[in-house]
């Protein structure tokens, strides 16, 4: 005999233990378990009473759903209301036990007592499936006119799910809603309005037949607003809070893109904004859809009125309880894109909010600040927001770090102040400035030449005044100044302070730069990447500073033996780097001026290809040690070498930036898999691009898969290393004429094998190629699907182009898609809508699939295609079937 | 614009009341959201305001003596106005329980689900009127 519901909490209680706890409830599990195997009726309703409790607590409660369904089929109220609840609880939509309940449910919607009507209401609304709501449907359109108000407006609220999930059955409800506006009954208003709502939500077409009702609904406010006090609905003052915030955003809906409709209800939104009383937390509710709805509704018709709710607005953030200022930050981040100059007048304010004690305030303001900065307050803002970051918490740092320096990239006035700031950046929030910032901030440099000495300084003091504390994207941005223009800081030769600069820590011989970096190297738990910038800097400045060179060569040989792979390799090869001093020079020339442009476009680019070579990037994690975030390192070095290759022989190369050829180098990883490589006409830039494709090693296969680049002209470094191994195994197939120059190859020896950055991953296996397929074709329209693998072989990306050959134009076109259960499928909106005739255009779309199955079952998709041409609107449907099981 | 879940929580963090319309969550995500949202509710002090976001949802949450009254609900839904149904929903329960206590919800869970049901269906509020909430669950009661 099971014990009572009582006891089971209170023993549940009783438990000191977590574990306890698991054992009070296994064992009451298992008798229950006992009690419906023994199909004991008596106090089944006991018992899942019990396993709500055990549900509630976060325990398994799968194997009483059965008992449930038996007790609403039960005729007794007491067992069907706990027998609701319990499939209202414990089951969900997805459970197919569910089907077993529609007739139940069908039987108690047509019962005699209220009660019971309304329970199976109650159950229909919060659990039904789309089958059960088309069964039951027609039942619920019956209930909508019952006599009874405690069943209209829990149908009202059930046809909400109803329409959701079975969006067919709309018609027969849009004017039943509308219907339910003439009720007198307030919880029956409120369904009806919410019903509206998901109407409109559901199918927009509605939206314009439901603006007949407009002055209905301004009514209904006005009466709800002039009502004398009545206890039933009264809440802090005021009349039904609820109903009218409900109505007001019907309204905004009814409103957007209508001027006779935002006309139409102007005069109540004013009396709503202006009478209701705002001392209380419903008064602000209402003042708050108000003000929400002013915004969003018909600009013309209302002009004043926007004045009126930016007011309002502006009271909400002075007042003192946060709750209305973060309603007040919520709502202007959303005015901020239609009125932005009445938003900043708040401005301070806004910016006082980003201190505020409280992080969700903290972070609305943030967003809104993030709305407000322009080429205009962008100094001042950033000020505010730079003297903020040092004494924010951990917690809010990463988010305000990243949205200054978007900020300073995107208005900094000019390229002194974009350096000040994110030196300031590195130096307070090191830890979480992004690497392509630094990287973008390389750039930026690169091409003032007037800032190189200032910048050269203003790092030399920022690093040295933090040796230990300094973030790795401190020091490797300093690292890489200091590397490049590091016999700046000596004497005179950064050219005279400028205005506004204080002299700082200072270097004032080449000793004290080679000091500093050899400090940042000691410490302890230095990460690699570090580790490996600091050394390319260091043989960068031997070439600079001769005096320092056996030191900085002491220096790097320490490296030599460490153990991470990467770092070894670099030391190695820097150290056998000393032994050719004239190739030394040419190597580590100064880098040209990176071309910014050429940048942007290219981290465009680079981001595409980061996704779709992920198992590339990771073969060369692998192998090469060259991971993504080791990105930079390899821009550095690659640049180097660029720089050779331009001082020595090409000057025609000088318009490939390092970054380019970065790409190329992660872009190797996805040649060598054979796949698809978007940027290649970067790589067949011919003379820059060859010699990395050398430098890359036993790029053979890669070589090969570039097609036939331009042959560079001879290399003279080539004559200078003696040829290195002038033919070498599979490179004779891509471009026997081309001239091995790969110094690295040869200086480096078997170390550079070992491991390197510049090593080319080793090829992955090769994918499976899926040839575009036509899914259909007809009365001219066509769409092909062409497939790429993204990574995880469960995953498929499909771009899905449409065109159009026929004569007419093609307008409102549109793809659904719909996928077998094992699929899970994304679509992306489509570039456009309307094809040309005769194939003059296309339209892409993105289909992201996840195969659950993959290996075992192909993907499968039922198409319907839904257009309109030369005016007449068209549906179809494709199937897509029989793709290979690998896809 | 719908409420995704109801949860009432004591000072400790122990689950009193939950109710979820936001189906798609196993019982194991549950226990982890519910966890997640209680320790930042739970952290906060009175002065601070009373939204949390969290994940995808916004919290909305009131503190009743040692009871949390958390709100889940999307992105798009008037504050203020849940705020004030929850102050609903408590003043409600009060008048059903005669001065509502922790564990008047605790060994009358199914009744405070009949209530809170009266008042909220599939994420929206159904009747705020706290005779017509009481009146069919008191009748039943004295029936039943």
């Amino acid at each position: 005999m099971s014990i009572r519901l009582r006891e089971l909490i209170r023993s549940v209680r009783q438990a000191k233990t977590a574990a306890q706890e698991r054992d009070v409830i296994a064992k009451e599990s298992a008798a229950l378990r006992g009690a419906f195997k023994e199909q004991d009726t008596l106090y089944r309703h006991r018992n899942v009473a019990k396993l709500l409790y055990i549900h509630m607590l976060g325990y398994p409660t799968h194997f009483g759903q059965m008992e449930t369904l038996k007790l609403i089929a039960a005729s007794g109220f007491p067992e069907k209301r706990i027998g609701y609840l319990g499939l209202m609880i414990l089951l969900d939509e997805r459970h197919e036990v569910l089907m077993l309940v529609t007739n139940s449910l069908k039987n108690d919607l047509q019962a005699r007592s209220q009660y019971v009507v309304g329970l199976a209401l109650c159950a229909l609304g919060n659990i039904c499936s789309a089958e059960m709501a088309r069964d039951l449907a027609p039942s619920l359109e019956r209930l909508l006119d019952a006599p009874n108000s405690f069943i209209r407006k829990k149908a009202a609220l059930c046809a909400n799910r109803v329409v959701r999930k079975v969006p067919e059955v709309i018609e027969s409800f849009i004017d039943r809603a509308a219907g339910l506006l003439n009720d007198r009954h307030h919880g029956v208003l409120l369904a009806g309005v919410t019903l509206m709502l998901e109407i409109c939500t559901v199918e927009p077409t509605v939206i314009p037949v439901y603006r007949q009702h407009v002055p209905t609904l301004a009514r209904v406010v006005k009466t709800l607003l002039m009502s004398p006090y009545s206890p039933e609905h009264d809440v802090g003052g005021i009349t039904d809070p609820f109903l009218q915030v409900k109505i007001l955003r019907l309204l905004r809906v009814l409103g957007q893109g209508s001027a006779e409709s935002s006309e139409a209800m102007s005069d109540i939104l004013a009396q709503v904004a202006t009478s209701t009383q705002a001392a209380r937390n419903s008064g602000h509710a209402i003042q708050y859809e108000a003000v929400q709805t002013i915004m969003n509704i018909n600009v013309d018709a209302i002009g004043g009125l926007r004045v009126l709710a930016i007011n309002i607005l502006g009271r909400f953030l002075g007042n003192r309880d946060n709750n209305m200022r973060y309603v007040a930050l919520n709502t202007l981040a959303k005015v901020v894109a239609v009125d932005g100059q009445a938003v900043q007048r708040h401005r301070n304010t806004i910016v006082d909010c980003v201190k505020d004690a409280d992080v969700s305030i903290r972070r609305r303001a943030l967003d809104l600040v993030y709305a407000l900065v322009n080429e205009g307050n962008i100094k001042t803002l950033t000020s505010e927001l730079l003297d903020y970051l040092k004494v924010a918490d951990a917690e809010f740092k990463p988010d305000l770090t990243a949205k200054v320096c978007l900020l300073v990239q995107r208005f900094a006035p000019d390229k002194r102040w974009h350096f000040d700031s994110l030196l300031r950046i590195l130096t307070q929030a090191g830890a979480y400035v992004k690497e392509d910032v630094t990287r973008a901030l390389i750039v930026l440099l690169t091409n003032a030449v007037d800032l190189h000495g200032y910048a050269a300084r203003a790092m030399y003091a920022a690093l040295a005044s933090d040796v230990e504390g300094a973030e790795l994207s401190l020091i490797i941005t300093a690292a890489w100044f200091l590397g490049e223009y590091g016999e700046l800081l000596i004497g005179d030769a950064g050219g005279p302070l400028l205005s506004r600069e204080y002299p700082q820590v200072a270097a004032s011989t080449s000793a004290d730069v080679v000091s500093l970096l050899e400090r940042v190297l000691r410490r302890p738990q230095l990460p690699a990447t570090a580790r490996e910038f600091l050394l390319t800097s260091l043989v960068k400045l031997s070439t600079r500073f001769a005096d320092q060179n056996e030191r900085i060569q002491a220096i790097i040989a320490k490296d030599r033996s460490s153990q991470g792979l990467e770092v070894q390799a670099r030391a190695c090869e820097y150290s056998r780097l000393f032994g050719y001093a004239q190739l030394r020079t040419q190597l580590l020339e100064h880098m040209p001026a990176l071309d910014e442009a050429h940048y942007s476009r290219n981290v465009a680019t680079a981001d595409a290809i980061d996704m779709s070579t992920e198992p590339a990037a990771a073969q060369m994690s692998e192998n090469g040690n060259v991971s993504a975030s080791n990105k930079l390192v390899n821009a550095d070095v690659v640049g180097d070498l660029l720089s050779m290759e331009e001082g020595t022989s090409d000057p025609a190369a000088g318009g490939a930036s390092a970054v380019d050829l970065l790409q190329d180098l992660l872009g190797g990883g996805d040649l060598s898999n054979g796949g698809s490589f978007g940027g290649s006409g970067v790589i067949a830039q011919g003379s820059a691009a060859a010699p990395l494709v050398d430098l890359l090693g036993g790029g053979g296969d890669l070589g090969a898969s570039l097609g036939a680049p331009q042959p560079p002209p001879q290399d003279p470094l080539a004559g200078l290393m003696g040829a290195g191994t002038p033919t070498r195994g599979s490179a004779p197939i891509a471009a026997p004429t081309r001239v091995e120059s790969d110094p690295f190859a040869d200086i480096s020896g078997t170390g550079h094998q070992a491991a390197g950055p510049l090593r080319a991953p080793a090829p992955a296996p090769p994918q499976p190629t899926i040839p575009p397929r036509t899914v259909y074709d007809k009365s001219g329209v066509s769409v092909v699907f062409t497939f790429t693998k993204p990574g995880i072989p469960a995953n498929t990306d499909i771009t899905a182009t449409y065109r159009n050959s026929s004569m007419h134009t093609v307008t409102d076109f549109s793809l659904q898609a719909a996928v077998p259960k094992f699929m899970q499928l994304r679509l992306d909106p489509a570039s456009g809508n309307t094809l040309q005739p005769f194939g003059a255009n296309s339209v892409t779309q993105q289909l992201h699939v996840t195969n659950s199955q993959h290996g075992n079952k192909p993907l499968a998709f039922r198409l319907r295609i839904n257009f309109s041409i030369d005016g007449a609107s068209q549906q179809d449907q494709a199937e897509v079937k029989d793709l290979p099981v690998s896809v | 614009m719908t409420i995704k879940f109801v949860l009432l929580v004591n000072k400790q963090g122990q689950t009193r009341l939950a109710k979820y319309t936001e189906q798609n969550l196993s019982v194991e995500e549950r226990r982890a959201l519910e966890g997640e949202i209680v320790r930042k509710c739970l952290a906060r002090a009175d002065k601070q305001c009373s939204f949390v976001e969290h994940r995808n949802f916004k919290v909305i949450y009131r503190r009743y003596a040692s009871l949390f009254f958390l709100v889940g609900v999307d992105n798009d839904e008037n504050e203020l106005a849940i705020l004030e149904f929850i102050h609903c929903m408590v003043e409600t329960l009060d008048r059903f329980f005669a001065n509502v206590c922790e564990l008047d919800l605790m060994f009358n869970l199914e009744m405070a689900h009949f209530v809170v049901d009266e008042m909220m269906m599939n994420g929206c509020i159904v009747e705020t009127n706290k005779q017509n909430v009481l009146a069919p669950v008191q009748l039943l009661e004295k029936g039943g």
